[in-house]
């Protein structure tokens, strides 16, 4: 089969690019090298909705912010993703930095951020009294966000696959060749495809893809960052996600709650040559208690319930590279796509959308589905509407997780939906079952009966998250068959 | 729904025992709510011998001595909802469930017994560095595939915590075939029994590292490998003690966590100590006609001791209720303080008016102890100097109060358990 377009990649932005190109009348098709969308850069991240006003003026990174931002209301109403304009701070706590924080101020007003203000220490500490002593001053964005990332990245993904987009999991490309049909040929581990079009949004390994046709050659960089989350009794800590004054490196370590209540701190910034280092070191996660602690008074950090690292995908240039490439026509690539990249992925997608719509000169879908009803959560439930829901299906009586109120009628929905659940971390990411203070010490093994039940999986072949992530080994002796 | 007078929220050994002794004491309006598909709690799964040789003076597995407890109720006909999770606990004892069958619901009680248990303490609050493949576990986790649903997590191991479902299952996983490479705790001591270290350890050749702990953990998708090292007196790593080993799983044993997330929404005071409700000689919270038993009020080591405070938590809710719900009179009480190397106290104060004629306070101590004394004051006077060989953090130790013995001290305040060298 020929695909108008083929997406490498079901991150965030490659599922933004598929969404937008679902909307006209291409065959698009998804490949995805891991088991599941929402498996790189994606899922480890701050899960931030950046205001705008760090990217230089003019870039392509500050447009894409700004214009990501915006669309996110629209965008989480229409997918059913939560997401909340909490606001952010950048907090000063030097003296001689403030001149700084009204550089960031100037910088977001070009970018075209709304409402930017530089408030007083008095000002800063009534909004956020656990702020540090120290601090002499913030820039406060109220279109600063905070967002479910898996949500925000399966949403669109399933969008996609709602509208007639393929998705192929398991599937990674290892070479890319411009046949003499004058068609893109990738071989993969699952076979070849053959396509008109190639978007590029492989992430951390967006180099590894672009390089296979271009003479002019990319280097990504892992810079990885590494995150303690902490638990939902100390969720409210800070209400806004605090930033201090941005560096070279990035825009710091930052502590903010998250969409779900709980409280995240992170990231750091070590810069590798290691595509699958997102291991968290020791080193690491010393260097970000340590730093947590300049903006915030009384970090809770021991109330840590996990610690995760990602891996940002940063070009040495520091901008998003979305273009077609020079010497490769028809492959488009989406690279250095690091921070504000989830803010901004939908306004990517958007680009790549108009830019693929008019090089293709692609027509207009009739009946495309704009819209997309997430699993259905019982939290927040009244009595009432839980039972009526329970009568329906009593699935929805049963608590799979009990840290955060899971039940099996959820896990159930996120099984068996477009681009539905098959692993541990599937439903975690699509339910958060799992993702509470225990850390599915207790849902684990209800999980694995329910993917066993309803996909059919044996128990040896489920997965924490696809490949060789198997729970469990194999039977125990007393469960020797055939004797 | 049907009205109780008596809520138990969980059917382990702890909710088991205090609907028995609630029954007996002449209350018949008592529901045990269960998350589980069956009664008997953690127990199920602990399929080891060595339960009950306090209570029934025989050696039982976990399954029999739960059934012991599951006879009686069942025998005395008491109530009890299966696959029913409790969602919420209100200060004026409205107990909030759930379940496939009755949707959700609630239940005005009288007296609410809480004998949720304990949790494990999960990789991410350790802060162990590395990679977040498949194959850690929490031992507890491990035990429940190995033993209720029949599968094998792997075939080479590594544990760290010496805590006892993690000695159980180096035995455990040791008779299932599988080779239990070490066991590391971070501490100088272990933090489990005595008994288990040699019985399922020693006798297994499996060696114990004391004062090591992980430092890196590798394998993208499933372990790989694990690294421990010796760690100095401030509990961090020393360069250059590393040693890896090739492993395939990594179970985790380092402490347990009494579940109380449904007691602190109903606004019971917690003790940062043993993260359990602060109680008093009746077992019952700063809420009159809440109690607390087991391992969700103070993590313990033997059944035998949740089923023994978990009876006087079912008698005293029973005598709470014929009292006419009335707050105990609060003239004549007694804090009891744990210090020099006592960790806690369960109960922390007493009503004289209301203790019986023996009372049990159970406590921990805070690291190892040779050759010393477990010292009583009443006031500043010392009434018991108990000699001990050995005091250690993973035993649970106690004293017996006598009621006749305080009534010797009117005007006694504070009662303090330490520890002393003579």
């Amino acid at each position: 089969m020929l695909y108008d377009v083929i997406v490498i990649g079901a991150g965030v932005t490659g599922s933004a690019v598929a969404r937008e190109l679902s909307r006209y009348e291409a065959n698009v098709c998804v490949l995805e090298k891991c088991e599941d969308v929402c498996e790189g850069t994606s899922k480890a991240n701050s899960a931030i909705v950046h205001a705008g006003f760090d990217a230089a003026e003019g870039s392509l990174m500050a447009k894409l912010n700004v214009r990501g931002n915006e669309m996110m209301t629209d965008l989480a109403r229409d997918l059913d993703i939560p997401f909340k304009r909490n606001g952010s701070l950048v907090v000063c706590i030097h003296k001689e930095a403030l001149d700084g924080l009204k550089d960031l101020y100037n910088r977001g007003v070009a970018n075209g951020v709304k409402d930017l203000k530089i408030l007083s220490r008095e000002e800063a500490l009534e909004m956020e009294p656990n702020l540090s002593e120290n601090v002499e001053g913030a820039l406060w964005a109220p279109t600063g966000g905070i967002i479910c990332p898996f949500e925000l990245n399966i949403a669109m993904a399933e969008n996609a696959n709602m509208n007639g987009v393929d998705f192929r999991f398991n599937t990674e490309v290892e070479d890319i060749k411009k046949g003499e049909d004058g068609n893109w040929h990738l071989r993969t581990n699952n076979g070849e495809y053959v396509t008109r079009y190639v978007v590029n949004a492989a992430g951390v390994y967006a180099d590894k893809i672009h390089n296979m046709v271009s003479a002019d050659k990319m280097h990504i960089i892992e810079r990885r960052g590494d995150y303690c989350l902490l638990d939902k009794t100390v969720g409210g800590h800070v209400t806004h996600t605090i930033f201090p004054q941005p560096t070279k490196l990035g825009k710091g370590v930052l502590v903010s709650p998250t969409i779900h209540g709980n409280l995240i701190v992170g990231p750091t910034a070590v810069d590798l040559e290691n595509k699958e280092g997102n291991n968290t070191t020791a080193a690491g996660i010393d260097d970000l208690i340590a730093k947590a602690g300049d903006h915030v008074r009384n970090l809770p950090i021991r109330n840590v319930i996990t610690s995760f690292a990602g891996l940002r995908a940063h070009e040495e240039h520091h901008e998003f590279i979305i273009k077609e490439v020079d010497d490769a026509p028809c492959f488009i690539d989406c690279a250095g796509i690091e921070s504000p990249g989830l803010t901004s992925s939908p306004a990517i997608g958007e680009m790549v959308g108009n830019m693929m719509k008019d090089m293709m000169n692609l027509k207009p879908k009739a009946n495309w589905i704009s819209t997309r009803k997430g699993v259905k959560k019982t939290d927040g439930l009244s009595i009432e509407e839980r039972n009526e829901l329970i009568k329906q299906n009593p699935a929805y009586g049963t608590i799979i997780c009990r840290c955060e109120s899971i039940t099996e009628g959820e896990i159930l929905d996120a099984i068996h939906r477009p681009l539905g659940a098959r692993s541990l971390d599937g439903v975690k990411r699509r339910t958060r079952a799992g993702m509470g203070r225990c850390q599915a010490g207790f849902c684990s093994p209800r999980t694995m009966e329910i993917l066993h039940r309803e996909l059919g999986i044996p128990y040896e072949k489920i997965t924490k998250s696809g490949g060789n992530s198997n729970i469990v080994l194999e039977r125990t002796k007393g469960e020797v068959s055939g004797s | 729904m049907k009205t109780y007078d008596i809520v138990i929220v969980g059917g382990g050994p702890a909710g088991l025992a205090a609907a028995v002794a609630a029954k007996e004491a002449g209350n018949d309006s008592i529901l045990i709510l269960e998350r589980d598909h069956e009664l008997g709690g953690i127990l199920n799964q602990c399929i080891h011998n060595g339960f009950g040789l306090h209570t029934f003076k025989e050696e039982l597995t976990g399954p029999e001595y739960a059934y012991r407890f599951i006879k009686q109720v069942l025998d005395l006909g008491i109530e009890y909802k299966l696959n029913t999770m409790v969602m919420d606990i209100a200060a004026d004892k409205t107990v909030t469930a759930m379940n496939r069958e009755d949707g959700m619901f609630q239940i005005p009680a009288k007296a609410v017994i809480l004998a949720m248990g304990c949790r494990e303490r999960p990789r991410g609050a350790l802060n162990i560095p590395g990679y977040r493949p498949a194959g850690i576990f929490s031992a507890g986790t491990a035990q429940r595939l190995v033993n209720i649903e029949g599968y094998m997590p792997g075939r080479e191991v590594v544990i760290l915590g010496s805590g006892d479902i993690g000695l159980i299952m180096a035995r455990r996983m040791t008779l299932e075939g599988a080779k239990v490479k070490v066991v590391a705790e971070l501490l100088p001591y272990s933090g489990g029994l005595k008994r288990n270290i040699v019985q399922c350890l020693d006798d297994y050749g499996i060696p114990l590292k004391l004062s090591h702990t992980v430092v890196d953990i590798e394998g993208k998708e499933h372990v790989t490998a694990v690294t421990i090292a010796e760690v100095g007196p401030d509990r961090k790593p020393i360069p250059g003690t590393e040693e890896r080993y090739t492993c395939d799983t990594l179970l985790l044993s380092c402490g347990l966590i009494p579940e109380n997330e449904l007691s602190r929404s109903a606004g019971v005071q917690m003790s940062p100590i043993t993260s359990g409700p602060v109680v008093n000689e009746s077992l019952e919270t700063n809420i009159p006609g809440v109690f607390a038993c087991g391992n969700v009020l103070h993590v313990h080591d033997l059944v035998d001791y949740v089923s023994e405070e978990a009876k006087r938590a079912g008698q005293n809710a029973v005598k709470y209720i014929n009292d006419g719900c009335k707050n105990a009179e609060a003239s004549d009480v007694i804090e009891l303080v744990a210090t020099e190397g006592a960790r806690y106290t369960v109960p922390s104060t007493i009503n004289k008016s209301r203790m019986d004629d023996l009372l049990t306070v159970r406590f921990r101590v805070g690291d190892v102890y040779k050759n010393s004394f477990v010292s009583v004051y009443f006031d500043d006077e010392r009434v018991m100097h108990n000699e001990k060989r050995i005091l250690a953090p993973g035993e649970m130790e106690q004293i017996i109060l006598q009621k006749k013995k305080l009534d010797e001290y009117p005007n006694l305040k504070k009662i303090t358990v330490k520890i002393e060298k003579e």
